[in-house]
């Protein structure tokens, strides 16, 4: 009996004597594990939150959102508005100190738009001359519009002028990645030890499914103004179970809120919560290419009508999110989203005229709209639709039978088309204009689930992508989306919000309506209350 | 014995492969593949995605395929973690599930042995009816219940331990997991134990060890203990294969890195390779453990023997 060592060493495995060092860093809640942390084939919300951090673009943002100098100090726009000239930072490196170089742009920039990548979001790249002939394989990738005329000066041309341009080179897709290190490692690039990236922090570990580690980039060429060394991403999609992680003080930022939760959050961690207008359309989609909704404007319409907008955000997802009419959310400077006619009646006359369309498009209390309305499982959507369920019901006795589906069977449906009548949808905007929206219903978009297909919607929106001058561009996009209102192939329902808890340590957060949050624009206060 | 482990081994062959095939066939079957998401991809990516990970071929071929990189130990790579390979991701996860599961079987044996013994010496008196309602109580609560009930008290009013994480298996972060893990196991363990031991103190190799006036504490641990535990170690296997599928849930709540979360999440994303490779692995570690607990039992009981 008397044997302990295997004993001992079994215990020691168990328990290992590990002394965690304590110190201070920024933890971050963070939603879903990233797929990758190769800018170019990333995607998603969790992943864009680490990657900025990260790298750095040409341009990056202010805290409240407004486009600055990132890696390009300056830059010029000739008069056609299609030439772009960057000139990178004398002082700008790679984390391990060697300088960030006009050609590593276009080295990346090429690598984004070539199909052998599979970049999910190359899309984006659009604008830029030849991008969508490379991504479809007709072009090689050497002929992208883009050049560099030396060592600092980088050159874009674009297929047209694209107002937004600017803003889009704040998107993970066009940052710039280390040459060296992928051609050497291929897509292992960016595992810890062998990531080089050029933004205000580098990678330190990444364990999968419980942290990503990012430490602060001594050489970047704003490090000064850094000012928390260590950032660790978690993830946790389970928002209550983040939830309690921050209220045992294990993480200060989180990525979501618990809707179910919310009264008492707001009633106990009210003055730590933050809620802002998010650059987000929640609304419901018609299948238009099956029956009852195909060819049935008035139907559609009467559906639309009947659904009370104010009720659904006072009442059911109450967390300060805005009755949206139109299609485009608020929040884009300069541009006033086009709103519905009866976006500003009483509701009881929109309930009027909601019954007489219901019963011109041949339907009765006696021989109602018998429809399945879809939704991706989540306890927040089911509220929503029970919610708009019951509206349609006690309006115009429309009999709605809910079918909640796993995310991506929901998705292959949608697009599939055969199944779907009418399914819930969201989309956040990707950058910060009208046409992130509008191009969903373009006939030709991967996300028109709905199949709409209108020549004349498609027309403005082409026009509107080479019209130079931005008062007239915003007039077009503005026709373009009052057209579709009018055809009412979705049901806009509310506008998103982001919401956060900040812990009150944590100092330097700004809302904004995209959700952009660098840390390195953050700060620990100083202890004890100020 | 050794023809008899031979034996064992190839049969878990068969076993392994229905096991595979079902789950390849069933993970092709659910809808939406790994690369879908809200927008469409333009068709060059999907073409180009779906030829890098084979997924234009015939499904016949890519099972083949697979089988092939299988008998090379190559798990492929995940479709989802685009930056590692299912083996990796086992061999990170593993070790992780791995000590979570050996402590909680570690302590709902010690726990659970040592509260059946004590119930079934004081049969029917109060601690035995204290120690059985406890038992049951343990047995009933699923643990998507416990745990967050545990991290609420321990976690969020007392402050005493972490609401998740891992940390490298600090002895912080097990606690609470392990519990919960263990709980029910502790409650199996101790109603088993028990009545083995109440069958085991009355038969007539106790009462002989009591007749030749040997003290009661060498007469339980020394003649009783050891034929009381043969039902406990043939519940091992199964209890095994809770711990084994508790931590998906478990793994989930607290946010360790471990094969259950691997599993969960990979299922969702459709990451058809990673969770066959976890599927797999499970199944083989299942068989493996019964193969030990039958080994255990030969060395136990003097009455069994393999051939």
């Amino acid at each position: 009996m008397s044997r302990p060592l295997p004993l001992i060493l079994l215990l020691l495995y168990l328990f290992p004597a590990g002394a965690a060092v304590a110190e201070e860093a920024l933890h971050r809640g963070n939603g879903a594990e990233v797929q990758t942390l190769d800018p170019h084939r990333a995607e998603g919300v969790p992943a864009s939150n680490i990657l900025r951090d990260l790298y750095e673009g040409l341009v990056i943002e202010a805290p409240n959102g407004r486009l600055i100098p990132g890696t390009a100090d300056r830059w010029k726009i000739d008069e056609s508005g299609t030439r772009y000239r960057f000139h990178i930072r004398e002082s700008a490196r790679w984390s391990n100190g060697d300088a960030v170089t006009a050609d590593d742009f276009v080295y990346s920039l090429r690598r984004s738009v070539d199909p052998a990548t599979g970049s999910q979001y190359a899309q984006i790249l659009a604008p830029i001359l030849n991008a969508e002939a490379i991504i479809a394989g007709r072009l090689p990738p050497r002929e992208l519009g883009v050049k560099a005329l030396d060592d600092r000066t980088l050159e874009i041309d674009l297929k047209a002028p694209t107002p937004y341009f600017l803003g889009l080179l704040t998107h993970s897709t066009t940052y710039p990645v280390y040459r060296p290190n992928v051609e050497r490692y291929g897509e292992r690039f960016s595992r810890p030890g062998k990531l080089v990236s050029n933004g205000a922090y580098r990678l330190a570990e990444w364990v999968v499914q419980s942290h990503v580690k990012l430490v602060r980039n001594e050489h970047y060429w704003n490090d000064a103004a850094t000012r928390i060394d260590t950032v660790y991403y978690h993830p946790i999609e389970d928002s209550s179970t983040e939830l309690k992680r921050y209220r045992a003080g294990e993480i200060d930022i989180t990525e979501a809120i618990p809707l179910q939760q919310f009264r008492w959050i707001r009633h106990h961690l009210g003055d730590q919560l933050r809620v802002a207008p998010y650059l987000g359309t929640y609304y419901y989609g018609f299948n238009l290419t099956r029956p009852p909704f195909k060819d049935n404007l008035k139907l559609r319409r009467a559906l639309s009508l009947a659904v009370n907008r104010d009720i659904l955000v006072e009442k059911i997802t109450a967390m300060g999110e805005k009755p949206l009419y139109s299609w485009v959310p608020d929040g884009i400077p300069g541009y006033r989203p086009a709103e519905p006619d009866y976006a500003h009646w009483p509701q009881s006359k929109r309930l009027q005229e909601a019954r007489r369309l219901y019963a011109e498009a041949g339907y009765s209390r006696s021989r109602p709209l018998t429809v399945e309305l879809r939704y991706n499982t989540s306890e927040n959507h089911k509220k929503v639709a029970i919610a708009i369920a019951a509206m349609w019901k006690q309006a115009l006795g429309v009999k709605v039978r809910l079918v909640n589906e796993e995310w991506k069977v929901f998705l292959q449906n949608r697009k599939q088309k055969r199944l779907t009548q009418l399914f819930r949808a969201g989309w956040i905007g990707d950058y910060n204009d009208p046409y992130t929206f509008l191009e969903i219903l373009h006939s030709r978009h991967g996300l028109n689930d709905e199949g709409y297909r209108n020549p004349r919607y498609d027309a403005l929106l082409d026009r509107a992508a080479r019209e130079a001058d931005a008062d007239k561009r915003f007039a077009l996009l503005r026709e373009a989306e009052a057209l579709a209102l009018a055809d009412q192939p979705v049901i806009p329902l509310f506008g998103y919000v982001s919401k956060h808890l900040v812990n009150p340590r944590v100092g330097g957060w700004v809302d904004n309506v995209l959700d952009h949050h660098y840390s390195k624009d953050l700060y620990f206060r100083k202890q004890g209350r100020p | 014995m050794l023809r008899y482990s031979l034996k064992r081994l190839l049969g878990a062959i068969p076993t392994l492969l229905v096991l595979l095939t079902l789950a390849f066939f069933m993970m092709r079957l659910a809808p939406g593949g790994p690369f879908d998401g809200e927008k469409s991809l333009p068709p060059e990516i999907q073409a180009n995605l779906d030829r890098k990970y084979h997924l234009d071929e015939p499904l016949w071929r890519q099972y083949g395929r697979y089988l092939w990189d299988l008998l090379h130990g190559d798990f492929g790579p995940s479709f989802q973690y685009r930056d590692y390979s299912v083996n990796e991701l086992i061999a990170s996860g593993f070790p992780v599930s791995l000590r979570l599961g050996s402590i909680s079987i570690l302590l709902a044996l010690l726990v659970g042995l040592a509260l059946g013994t004590l119930a079934a010496l004081r049969q029917n008196r109060p601690a035995d009816h204290r120690i059985m309602a406890l038992a049951m109580t343990g047995i009933s609560i699923p643990n998507f219940v416990l745990a967050p009930l545990l991290i609420l008290l321990f976690a969020v009013h007392l402050g005493w331990l972490p609401a998740g994480g891992w940390e490298g298996g600090r002895g912080r972060n097990l606690v609470l997991p392990v519990v919960t893990l263990a709980l029910p196991q502790i409650a199996y363990i101790a109603r088993l134990m028990r009545g083995s031991m109440i069958e085991v103190l009355r038969g007539d190799a106790i009462r002989t060890a009591r007749a030749k006036g040997l003290p009661e504490r060498t007469v339980i641990l020394r003649h009783a203990l050891k034929p009381a535990l043969l039902p406990v170690v043939s519940f091992l296997g199964p209890a095994t294969a809770a711990v084994i599928t508790g931590s998906v849930v478990v793994e989930q709540i607290f946010g360790i890195p471990g094969l259950g979360r691997h599993f969960v999440q990979g299922a969702l994303n459709r990451d058809y390779t990673l969770v066959m490779g976890v599927v797999l692995f499970y199944g083989a570690l299942v068989v493996l453990l019964n193969f030990i607990v039958d080994l255990l039992y030969a060395a136990l009981d003097p009455r069994v023997r393999y051939r």
